[in-house]
């Protein structure tokens, strides 16, 4: 961040009211930072924060104790101001063991706040964490505030009582941390400790060490800042984000594509059938969807995610609504069956949650190198339609629209989401679904006029959708070409030709029935426009926002529909005397622009799988306009 | 197509007006007559029933078939009958696959839609060799196969279908050739199971692996040849000359002479189609040393997949009433209000 002063997100070590912090909690992956942090997050939608989360956690389930790959971080930023980004910087670091500090200071303000447990900071630890000296007893800290205490003994003794044996004692000291993080930003313990209750509801004993751990990091809190021997710990009251009026809850991207899909299926009036295959960040779209059997749904855990698919594709070739979802390595094997979908023309919805690629890559990271996949990854002409959520709240639309699409234009349809946005919460103002327009399915019942065409076409070239069970309406379908009309076998040249530009044209209109492109910040015409897709909505917005504030001339573009792409997008992008496209791919939608429009988009491109910083995007678009 | 008439059907009513395109000659067409013979029988209704096929010569069928069809991709149609039968567990569901469609790609749905159980009719057509892409061996292929692929004879040791069916937790093994007077009964017996049942039918390729069952299905080599399995009855061929009986001592099973029709005497075992661990040894019986056992091998049925996920899904949405603005508002929620937010 260059200009400070026009930051909107000043330092909480700077300022005694700042508008926005960043707070990250990072730990062992066995100390319990994502429960941590889910925790707090709750904590501050409950205080009226805007706010945005990162989770970031490794790829292994119990990776070894106190390792460097070992370490879970969850980092959330809040404030009183419109939030759209986990933050660049955190401002408070607490770090419960040598490995977290290690891996995770560097990314620190200049001043800002360590919090250390110091229990940890022993010798075997340090030596894992590959450090020489202890960090928290040299000076290698001094760019920070730090403070540091034993938080595994504090939590030891806050526990006592209960007579909890070595291990189960200090698995509290994440709620004892969380107490003291509660009273750093003056939030109510209620809720949180109601939560303890029906967590541990079996386990009274678990759920009263917890709370009494929760209880006393906050007294910690208070009696620092009191009698304090100089640590210098404050409280910050960080004020309410000014939020329309209504009910609000967090979600999660996982939890509102789950949503999105239910409620899709229930405007189109028709059961839900979902078959998934366990992959991260995807299989939480299973979890969830396996609980709302009383909305019309049937969850199936295939073999495999060739399965899953192919056991979609049937549930909708029988009148449900088929659903699979993925990450990248199920997706690519679930390619040769979207391809029969799309030959078979029957709805279909395929969520890809992308992560780090290819091959395994980086299962639990985020990137968005799937989009050539979703566009071009098939074999043969395979158009199909792909949509991309930006954000956990935005997903619950997108899913709606991708069902929309499928069944109004008998289609699959992909609906890109991410590992950040499948487990980043945000807050969520619910919808109001009456607000919604229902578009029920109707089957074919009865021939049409003129005897019956399992491939005729309405004027959206749509074909009929029949179920299997309608007396009269007996007919084969298949992934070998179909004859015009009939749907029979048909292999002539004139024909494939015709099918071929038929299924082309079917897609392409799609286009005749999406919102216009607009633009997010900014305006038609001008010096530079910044398109992004995904989940770098909220970086990209904060920074050409930061830009615009300094008076640089620069628009923010936003696209949901990735293919067909709005109609009016090719005229917009040629407004702007430069293009720049930040992804977190090698530049994916840089390309299919330049190829569509034949513009000259330039690419912004980020592949560590992390998100990217407001800063990295600022800075590329003073480079741009200098 | 007079669905609703309470007319008996005919085979006739079970064709469709597609030209069939298997060479002249192939045993798929006598298996398509079978089941067009037995599809009346059974009192199945064209617009219940559904066939789903993978790819092969074998897996063209559903387009000859007067119902509805879905001719899917290579191995997969388990998977697709899954979700056709779970969002209509009403229609009759068949699938219709060869060796290399069902054994080698799609082996593990195979395996799978066995082990739920089903309810659906999978009918194997094995011609131990792949029709389709011009006669590589398949997994069904003895040793020795000469092939395209394979241009000095094959090395893998074959799959057993049946074994396979039996070892993946099949409740229905029956097995047949296309051309058996007996096929239908086989086929029948199959569709009253309710479950997933397995048929693995021989099938005479006659331009890539022409009569390689020749053996046992010709008419001079059927006495000798063949077992035709009936529950209840003596387990009987060679006209009751001979019999299968169990080796007390080596725990397996033995051809035996019957003396004077005395099959009792000679120990001929009685077939119990729920005995799952004779039907163990009949499904590995090697052919030669003993006929090749055909019939109904085993049928057992347990409850099927698709009713215990409807139940399931019954139960589990029992008492709910399906809200959608409930749906959205759950969770850890807050009012903002004009005073801010309040839980
Ligand atoms: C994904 C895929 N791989 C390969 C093929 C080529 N292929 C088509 S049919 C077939 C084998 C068919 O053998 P089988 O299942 O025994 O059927 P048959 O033709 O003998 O009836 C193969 C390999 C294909 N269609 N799809
Ligand atoms: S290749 Fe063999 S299996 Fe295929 S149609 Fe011809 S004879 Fe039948
Ligand atoms: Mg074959």
């Amino acid at each position: 961040m260059a200009t400070a002063a026009l930051d909107p997100i000043t330092s909480a070590t700077t300022d005694a009211s700042p508008e926005a912090v960043v707070v990250r909690f990072a730990g062992d992956s066995g100390d319990g930072m994502q429960l941590t942090g889910g925790q707090f997050t709750l904590s501050t939608a409950l205080a009226g924060n805007d706010l945005a989360t990162f989770p970031d956690f490794p790829a292994e389930i119990r990776a070894p104790q106190g390792t460097l790959f070992g370490v879970s971080a969850f980092q959330i930023n809040f404030g009183s101001t419109d939030i759209t980004t986990a933050g660049d910087a955190p401002d408070v670091l607490v770090a419960m063991n040598p490995a977290a500090l290690k891996t995770n200071v560097k990314d620190l303000k200049p001043g800002g706040l360590i919090i250390a447990d110091s229990g940890e900071f022993n010798d075997r630890n340090l030596a894992k964490a590959k450090y020489d000296a202890n960090p928290l007893e040299d000076d290698s800290l001094a760019k920070w505030q730090l403070l540091s205490f034993d938080i595994s003994k504090l939590t030891m003794e806050s526990v006592k009582e209960f007579g909890l044996g070595n291990k189960e004692a200090l698995r509290c000291k994440n709620m004892w941390t969380l107490g003291l993080a509660l009273w750093m930003f003056d939030r109510d313990r209620q809720p949180i400790i109601d939560w303890l209750k029906d967590k541990f509801a079996k386990a009274p004993v678990l759920a009263d060490a917890n709370i009494a751990a929760l209880n006393a990091g906050h007294a910690y809190g208070e009696t620092a800042e009191i009698g304090g021997a100089g640590l210098g710990l404050k409280q910050l009251n960080i004020a309410a984000a000014p939020a329309p009026e209504g009910l609000y809850r967090t979600v999660t991207g996982a939890e509102s594509i789950s949503l999105g899909l239910v409620a899709g299926a229930q405007l189109a009036s028709l059961p839900m059938f979902f078959g998934g295959y366990p992959i991260t960040p995807a299989s939480a779209i299973l979890h969830h969807l396996s609980r709302l059997k009383e909305y019309g749904v049937t969850t199936f855990q295939a073999e495999d995610e060739i399965a899953a698919i192919a056991s979609a594709i049937g549930a909708s070739y029988a009148g449900s609504l088929g659903i699979t979802s993925s990450s990248g390595p199920g997706i690519a094997l679930k390619g040769e069956a979207i391809g029969l979908a799309i030959m078979t023309e029957l709805p279909l919805v395929i969520v890809n949650s992308q992560r780090g690629g290819p091959s395994t890559g980086l299962p639990t990271k985020t990137e968005q190198s799937d989009l050539y996949q979703a566009v071009y990854g098939r074999n043969g002409d395979a158009p199909m339609p792909v949509i991309a959520a930006r954000s956990p709240a935005d997903a619950f639309d997108c899913a709606i629209e991708a069902v929309r699409i499928a069944v109004e234009y008998m289609t699959p349809v992909m609906l890109l989401t991410d590992g950040y946005i499948a487990n980043a919460a945000e807050p969520w103002k619910v919808p109001d679904m009456s607000g919604y327009t229902p578009f029920p399915v109707t089957f074919l019942d009865k021939a049409q006029e003129g005897g019956f065409l399992p491939y005729g076409r309405d004027e959206k070239l749509k074909r009929p959708w029949v179920k299997p069970g309608t007396p009269g309406l007996m007919h084969r379908i298949g992934g070998i070409e179909k004859a015009l009309n009939t749907g029979h076998i048909e292999y002539s040249p004139a024909n494939h030709q015709a099918m071929t530009e038929l299924r082309r044209d079917k897609v392409l209109g799609i286009a005749n029935d999406i919102p216009d492109q607009d633009v997010e910040l900014g305006q038609k015409g001008g010096k530079l426009a910044i398109v992004g897709w995904g989940s770098t909505f909220g970086p990209i917005y904060q920074a050409v926002r930061r830009a615009r504030a300094k008076g640089l001339d620069v628009s923010h573009i936003h696209l949901r529909h990735i293919w067909p792409m709005p109609k009016n997008l090719g005229d917009l992008l040629k407004s702007y005397e430069k293009v720049l496209v930040p992804e977190m791919n090698t530049g994916q939608l840089k390309t299919v622009l330049r190829d569509q429009y034949l513009v000259d988009a330039k690419p912004l491109n980020k592949v560590s799988g992390q998100p990217f910083r407001i800063a990295e995007i600022e800075a590329a678009i003073e480079e741009q306009l200098t | 197509m007079n669905d609703m008439t309470p007319v008996k059907l005919t085979p006739k009513d079970w064709e469709t007006d597609q030209e069939v395109r298997w060479c002249p000659g192939c045993g798929d067409y006598a298996i398509l007559k079978a089941v067009q013979r037995t599809l009346p029988d059974i009192g199945a209704t064209p617009e219940n029933t559904v066939f789903v096929s993978g790819i092969g010569c074998s897996s063209r069928f559903p387009y000859y078939v007067e119902s509805y069809g879905f001719h899917t991709i290579h191995g997969r149609a388990p998977a697709v009958a899954t979700g056709v039968k779970l969002a209509n567990p009403a229609l009759d569901v068949w699938i219709v696959t060869g060796d290399g469609d069902g054994l080698s790609i799609g082996g593990n749905h195979t395996m799978h839609i066995l082990r739920r159980n089903l309810d659906c009719q999978i009918l194997l057509f094995n011609n131990e060799i792949y029709g389709l892409t011009k006669g590589q061996y398949s997994p069904t292929s003895r040793e020795g196969t000469k092939s395209p692929s394979t241009p000095f004879g094959s090395v893998d040791h074959p799959a057993k279908p049946a074994a396979l069916a039996l070892g993946s937790g099949a409740r229905f093994v029956g097995r047949g050739f296309d051309v058996s007077k007996n096929l239908p009964d086989v086929l029948k017996a199959a569709h009253a199971h309710k479950g997933a049942a397995f048929v693995e039918i021989f099938q005479n390729c006659i331009v890539y692996n022409k009569d390689v069952f020749a053996d046992f299905t010709e008419k001079k080599n059927a006495d000798e040849g063949q077992l035709w399995l009936e529950q209840g009855k003596p387990m009987l061929f060679a006209k009751g000359a001979k019999g299968i009986a169990l080796d007390k001592e080596k725990l397996t099973l033995k051809v035996v002479e019957v003396v004077d029709g005395d099959w009792e005497a000679a120990g001929v075992i009685v077939h119990d189609v729920t005995n799952r661990s004779v039907a163990h040894m009949l499904v590995e019986m090697p052919f030669g040393a003993f006929p090749m056992a055909l019939g109904v091998l085993y049928d057992d049925p347990v409850p099927t997949f698709e009713s215990a996920i409807v139940a399931q899904n019954e139960l589990a949405a029992k008492g709910k009433v399906p809200d959608l603005q409930k749906l959205v508002s759950q969770g850890q929620t807050w009012t903002v209000g004009k005073g801010g937010p309040e839980l």
